[in-house]
């Protein structure tokens, strides 16, 4: 009877403590067989009669059931508890030999058995009770580790917070301050230039100033000298002499007449570059006074167009105004702006024109259509001026060369360099403005201007 | 009547000689010419009342054509000759100054000797 007992005590303690049935179910299936053969053994028992050889077949069975818990790796955390049931299953088969072998013996000592199996009977519960104990205070434990870990889990989850926190803090302040680094270098390089142009209006405006005397002295003299050749011509008519000799001198008198005035219309042209490069410095001499900007740059573009129209009646542009009414009137020299406006609006007809003259030269794109446009803006106390054309654009090679005095792309007499130079100075120098350009090589050109107002 | 120029560019004799031939030569003008402002005014302490215009250059060396303007207005303050001050293009400093020492005046280089023919004969 104890045999049946401890049988199916110890597989349904491994049953349930391990619940074999989720995780082992293989296990599980071999637990359950056993437990039919502890019924079936039991059974049996009762039908031979409690017979004592009977006994052999319960000793056979429970220790192949210990040798296979034991050996089973899948329940080697039950070993303890499994361990207490070998005294009495080697216990009672100790006894059973013994019977068997010295039954003369056995009759003396048969209490001393019967106390023995009693005593590793109890054993097997209190040891049983004990493990069990044991594993409440380990699953106790277990649990407060995993209320730990869980702790230390959340308190890492916020460190990792913080620490993103502050990296994503961090990455936008090196932006920042790339940022500023990058605002500052440019700042940097608008001043080299803004210094250089500077450097160079003066340089420009000192040459001028040298030069115009020498060459007020050409142009007087040369002037002069047209009005003696006429004289002498009148001087020749009052002699007398033979005709042939009168035409020879006086066809000398004609050709030495045209080359004074050729002199003075070249003189005069070196006259009206001279000026320009006068204009230089005094590009912030004027006064400021409240101005329409989008009346007085809508001006300055029909000015424009209609110059180049009267020199080319075939050229043709459209002019698209996108003015903003906001802008009012503002503090600027409208003669010095003025003729910002007319450079800029100039060069971008100039522009057009070149590249329908050279659409038309290679037979090709009859359908371009040239078109400058001017916008203004008024936005966070600033005046913003686009002059764009979809001219022939500035090559990457001569961007920088732009603003520079005497830098022109146009044929010899056609332009003298100043235009650009001239704007630069006015913008930066004499309005605290920004003036620089966008291109895009046989596209398009945008000029823009930033003012601020005060 | 008596002009006298001045101007540190002795190029400038011939010019007016040439540009003045017919009225010179009718009388109607007698150009007498000063290289320096200094020269100027030995010219003027040798010619006393004599001249009746000068025409002075603003930017010489040694004295200018103010300083020169100056000394004028103070020595001859009884029977003053006109002075009229040439300068270079769109000095509008110059001007102003001259205009202020007592200028009659005002020309600006490059000269229009047409312009300045008009108005030296207005003068007479």
């Amino acid at each position: 009877m104890e045999y049946f007992l401890v049988s199916i005590f110890l597989i349904q303690y491994v049953r349930s403590s391990l619940q074999t049935k989720t995780h082992f179910p293989k296990q599980d299936q071999i637990l359950i067989y056993a437990r039919g053969i502890s019924i079936a053994l039991i059974g049996l028992y009762y039908v031979f009669d409690e017979r004592s050889w009977f006994d052999w077949f319960w000793h056979i069975y429970t220790v192949s059931l210990l040798v296979y818990l034991y050996r089973n790796e899948e329940f080697q955390s039950l070993r303890t508890v499994i361990q207490s049931f070998i005294p009495f299953i080697a216990i009672s088969v100790l006894r059973d030999l013994v019977k068997v072998l010295f039954p003369a013996s056995y009759d003396r000592i048969d209490y001393i058995f019967e106390v023995a199996i009693s005593a590793a009977f109890i054993l097997c519960f209190v040891i049983w009770f004990y493990a069990r104990k044991q594993q409440r205070i380990l699953a106790k434990e277990r649990e407060e580790r995993l209320r730990e870990e869980q702790a230390s889990n959340a308190q890492k989850q916020s460190l990792e917070y913080l620490v993103n926190e502050r990296t994503i803090e961090l990455t936008k302040q090196k932006e920042e301050l790339q940022k500023t680094i990058q605002e500052l270098r440019s700042t940097q390089n608008q001043l080299i230039q803004s210094e250089k142009m500077a450097s160079l209006g003066e340089l420009t405006a000192g040459i001028a100033h040298e030069i115009q005397n020498p060459l007020n002295f050409v142009n007087n003299f040369s002037e002069v000298s047209v009005e003696l050749c006429q004289e002498l011509e009148e001087e020749i008519d009052k002699i007398t002499m033979p005709e042939n000799d009168k035409d020879y001198i006086k066809g000398i008198i004609s050709d030495l007449s045209q080359n004074q005035q050729k002199i003075t219309h070249h003189g005069k042209r070196a006259d009206s570059i001279v000026k320009g490069m006068l204009q230089h410095s005094r590009a912030s001499s004027g006064e400021k006074e409240p101005v329409d900007i989008n009346a007085l740059a809508d001006e300055y573009m029909r000015l424009a167009y209609h110059g180049l129209r009267a020199k080319d009646k075939e050229f043709n542009a459209a002019l698209v105004t996108d003015f903003d009414a906001a802008i009012g009137k503002a503090n600027v020299m409208p003669q010095d702006l003025g003729r910002v406006f007319l450079n800029l609006f100039t060069n971008a007809f100039y522009a057009v024109a070149e590249k329908k003259r050279r659409l038309a030269a290679s037979g090709s794109r009859q359908d371009y259509k040239p078109e400058v446009k001017i916008s203004t803006k008024k936005f966070d106390g600033k005046i913003y001026i686009r002059i764009t054309d979809n001219g022939t654009g500035i090559p990457e090679h001569i961007k920088t060369k732009i603003f520079q005095p005497f830098f022109t792309t146009k044929p010899t007499g056609q332009g003298t360099g100043l235009g650009l130079s001239m704007s630069y100075d006015i913008v930066t120098a004499g309005h605290g403005g920004v003036l620089d350009v966008d291109t895009v090589e046989g596209e398009k050109t945008e000029f823009r201007i930033t003012l601020p107002i005060s | 009547m008596k002009i006298l120029v001045v101007d540190d560019e002795e190029d400038v004799k011939s010019l007016f000689e040439q540009k003045f031939r017919k009225e010179i030569r009718s009388g109607q003008f007698e150009f007498s010419f000063a290289f320096s402002g200094e020269e100027a005014l030995r010219f003027l302490g040798n010619n006393p009342s004599g001249v009746v215009m000068i025409l002075s250059d603003i930017n010489m060396p040694g004295m200018s054509g103010i300083e020169l303007l100056k000394c004028i207005r103070k020595d001859h303050p009884a029977a003053p000759p006109k002075v009229m001050m040439i300068t270079a293009y769109g000095d509008s400093g110059n001007h102003d100054q001259a205009m202020h020492f007592g200028a009659d005046d005002f020309l600006s280089k490059p000269v229009n000797f047409n312009e300045l023919k008009v108005k030296l004969l207005n003068t007479l």
